[in-house]
């Protein structure tokens, strides 16, 4: 082994499940675990970027063809719950950094607090989205068989904005509602203490996850509620 | 020769570090995932096979004697999805990558242990979704999905096949990003990108494609699945889509799918070659990177799949000409791997002849892909047997040929143990003339027109057809015979030793099999990748020790 030359491994039991927040057997170092974690994140965060792009390439696509289509259909949305859904994620992507500001300084009130907040600010969107649908629903606006749209041009390309309504606005809440659910987590271990500020990843981790999805609705919102209300084309 | 020396002792190693069948299943060790992979796609690759002697046993005759056209439509289907989704894709990455990438770059583990056994369950619950259409009549779209007819007017189990893909695709999403993360973070002190073997370069191009284009695929499921579940329309003409469009999101993920199972298949190539040679790969840079040139050339040439789809005539001559442009950086591995066995010392071993059969098939392969990127070319040949022949040669005599010369190679590694190899000698030489006599007749039946798809066809084309059903239970036997005697060696084979093949990677360098934590020490690495001066002098010490 004269071209490999030795340095010491660290020794090797009794890191078959290392507690939390420790360094996992596979690491060196602190540095290089949280590295790992962050490089992670933020491919995950690309693959997530793709897996939306083909819905806004469809949207793209779509309205290009059927501009006149899209502009009577997207009067039918919402524009304030809209612009107030978009007020409420913009104010929980505010509590989520300091949030994380808060798990840096070591302050655990402060963070469960700040999580907590961000659980409240996420809820709410989702109720509004909710009651949305429900609108939707009842005004016969979902594409099928009784899908109706009472003064809208383009009869037969109007379904398509409201598909991708639906499809985007649905792919986005279930990232929303996954963060819901991952928030939940964090906050019973915020509560019981198991950040420290030598090691609070998940909690950063999550709040890259939570801003992706909230730039995500920052598109959403312009291209569903606020592009040609007033009836002008794309382009 | 065989039983003659047994173990002095048992050393610990991966294999028998803990026992039972729950030290497997919650197993965070990237060794052992490997096996649990390998055990799951090996079953997949059997029930694909069995689609195919199916539709071989079919096409023997010109008449739909063994099964009515619909059928036919479902095998056809069963064993393409099968195939390239649960058996192609994972095949390398999950299987050689997974136990591979740690050992060569000097790693303990993954970056992320936990997300790999996560990737292996995601895979497991796509594959039960693929097993419960199977077994409940199974689905006619043909693997491609294509619009309106799969949302609209298939009578199969659409919903659920589409499933089993999205599912399956998260599985090779974390797979992706746990390998690019490894090599980004995991690198053993003083092994610099350039010092990496070039498997992991392939292994980090092929991740770059599993991380972008697989989501897109996904998505374009997850819209299929609204169509034909909810009517929520986005593709049928019905609802005022274009089924054109999803033809374009379909192939933006599978035409790179398909160099996410070349691409893994070359880096296996590039290590044999070099070991069988003795020699330092000729030109190892213009290899690493003709890797991430694939990659991303990977991306632009979804098109040449649209030349007869409504597309314009000027999206078809660019996307032409970038496909051109693909065999750019395939053609410059080839030659690299000529220039290395050029005055090397060549051994004839079976991952060796395997790895030949592989540079010849990918030629051709290669090469025939070229006829169909030009359009006028491609006009004729769209939708025969050509096109068949053509993804068959890159596809099973490349993709597959390397996973087997693969599997020879490091066997020995896993298991500890050698196989027969006057055995796999045989394997090779069979699994290269059945091969080529399965699919090099269906270029001749697709030049002479013969369409794909179809259960019955016009008498003229029986003689091709009985050649290539011939062929292919040559192929199956090329197959059958390494199964038995692998299995049978991890019992009975020779003991292997650390480096049976005088390769210079730093698997080679730890116990055969290894020992969970990989290395008894974190290697430094002080050299440039495969420095065969280094461990020649190593051995002759070790001689002399």
């Amino acid at each position: 082994m004269d071209s490999h030359t030795a340095v010491a491994a660290k020794p090797h039991g009794a890191h078959a499940h290392p507690g939390y927040g420790e360094l996992r057997h596979h690491f060196e170092s602190f540095d290089q675990q949280k590295d790992s974690a962050t490089i992670g994140m933020w491919v995950f965060l690309l693959t997530e970027l793709m897996f939306f792009g083909g819905l806004f390439l469809a949207y793209f696509v779509y309205r290009q063809w059927y501009p006149e289509a899209f502009a009577s259909a997207s009067n039918k949305t919402d524009l304030w719950l809209g612009a107030f859904n978009t007020t409420v994620l913009i104010c929980s992507s505010l509590t989520m950094a300091l949030a994380v500001h808060a798990a840096s300084m070591g302050k655990r009130i402060l963070l469960v607090g700040f999580l907590i907040a961000t659980l409240l600010l996420g809820g709410a969107f989702l109720g509004v989205k909710a009651y949305e649908y429900h609108d939707k629903w009842i005004h016969h606006e979902v594409p099928g068989e009784h899908f109706e749209c009472e003064g809208c041009k383009d009869e037969v390309h109007t379904p398509l904005f409201f598909a991708l309504y639906f499809g985007m606005t649905g792919l986005h809440a279930s990232h929303m509602i996954i963060g819901f659910g991952i928030l939940l987590v964090l906050i019973w271990q915020a509560w019981c203490g198991k950040f420290t500020t030598k090691w609070y990843t998940p909690i950063e981790m999550f709040g890259l996850y939570w801003h992706f999805v909230d730039i995500v609705w920052i598109f959403l919102f312009p291209l569903l509620y606020l592009i040609d209300r007033t009836g002008r084309t794309l382009l | 020769m065989i039983t003659a020396t047994p173990p002095p002792k048992e050393t610990k190693n991966y294999l028998n570090a803990e026992h039972g069948l729950k030290s497997w299943l919650l197993t965070q060790d990237h060794k052992r995932i490997a096996l649990l992979y390998l055990i799951a796609v090996s079953a997949f690759f059997v029930v694909g096979g069995i689609m195919a002697v199916l539709i071989r046993l079919e096409l023997a005759t010109p008449a739909g004697d063994l099964m009515d056209s619909n059928t036919y439509n479902k095998v056809f289907t069963m064993h393409g999805v099968i195939m390239i989704f649960f058996f192609l894709i994972p095949s390398i990455p999950a299987i050689l990558g997974n136990f591979l990438l740690p050992l060569m770059i000097g790693a303990k583990d993954l970056a992320f242990p936990r997300i790999n056994l996560i990737s292996w369950y995601v895979y497991m619950l796509g594959g039960c979704f693929g097993v419960f259409v199977l077994l409940s009549g199974g689905v006619d779209t043909g693997w491609t999905f294509y619009t309106p007819f799969s949302t609209t007017y298939s009578n199969g189990y659409v919903v659920m096949t589409a499933m089993a893909a999205f599912i399956n695709g998260f599985s090779s999403i974390l797979t992706g990003l746990n390998f690019i993360v490894t090599v980004h973070r995991m690198r053993a002190p003083g092994l610099t990108w350039f010092r990496l073997p070039l498997f992991v370069w392939a292994h980090y191009a092929t991740s770059v494609i599993m991380i972008l284009g697989t989501p897109v695929i996904a998505v374009t499921l997850f819209l299929l699945m609204l169509e034909r579940g909810l009517h929520i329309g986005f593709f049928d003409p019905a609802y005022g889509g274009d089924p054109v469009l999803f033809q374009h999101l379909f192939w933006f993920y599978s035409h790179p799918a398909v160099y996410i199972m070349i691409l893994p298949s070359m880096g296996v190539i590039s290590e044999v070659i070099s070991t069988f040679s003795s020699k330092k790969p000729f030109g190892y840079t213009f290899i690493a990177f003709s890797s991430v040139a694939i990659a991303v050339f990977g991306f632009l040439v979804w098109g040449h799949h649209l030349f007869v789809s409504s597309q314009s005539a000027y999206a078809g001559m660019v996307f032409s000409i970038l496909s051109y442009i693909v065999a750019i950086p395939s053609a410059i591995k080839v030659f690299n791997w000529a220039a290395t066995m050029y005055k090397g010392s060549v051994r004839l071993e079976a991952p060796m002849l395997y790895a030949l059969g592989f540079i010849g098939l990918f030629t051709v392969g290669g090469l025939t892909g070229l006829f169909l990127s030009a359009m006028g070319l491609d006009v004729h040949l769209t939708d025969t047997y050509f096109v068949v022949a053509h993804f068959h040669y890159v596809m099973v005599g490349g993709a597959i040929m390397g996973y087997q010369a693969g599997i020879h190679f490091w066997w020995p590694k896993m298991f500890g143990r050698m196989y027969p190899r006057a055995w796999a000698t045989v394997a090779a030489a069979l699994t290269f003339v059945g091969f080529n006599l399965t699919f090099f007749p269906q270029f001749i039946l697709g030049y002479m027109g013969m369409p794909r798809r179809y259960h019955v066809y016009p008498p003229e084309f029986q003689v091709f057809n009985v050649l290539s059903s011939a062929g292919a239970s040559v192929l199956g036997l090329g197959y059958l015979i390494p199964a038995i005697y692998l299995l049978w060696s991890i019992k009975n084979g020779e003991i292997a030793g650390p480096n049976p093949w005088g390769a210079t990677g730093l698997e080679w360098q730890t116990a055969s099999p290894p020992p969970t934590e990989n290395f008894e020490v974190t290697p430094v690495v002080t050299t440039e990748a495969y420095d065969y001066t280094a461990l020649k002098l190593t051995q002759e010490v070790a001689h002399v020790g």
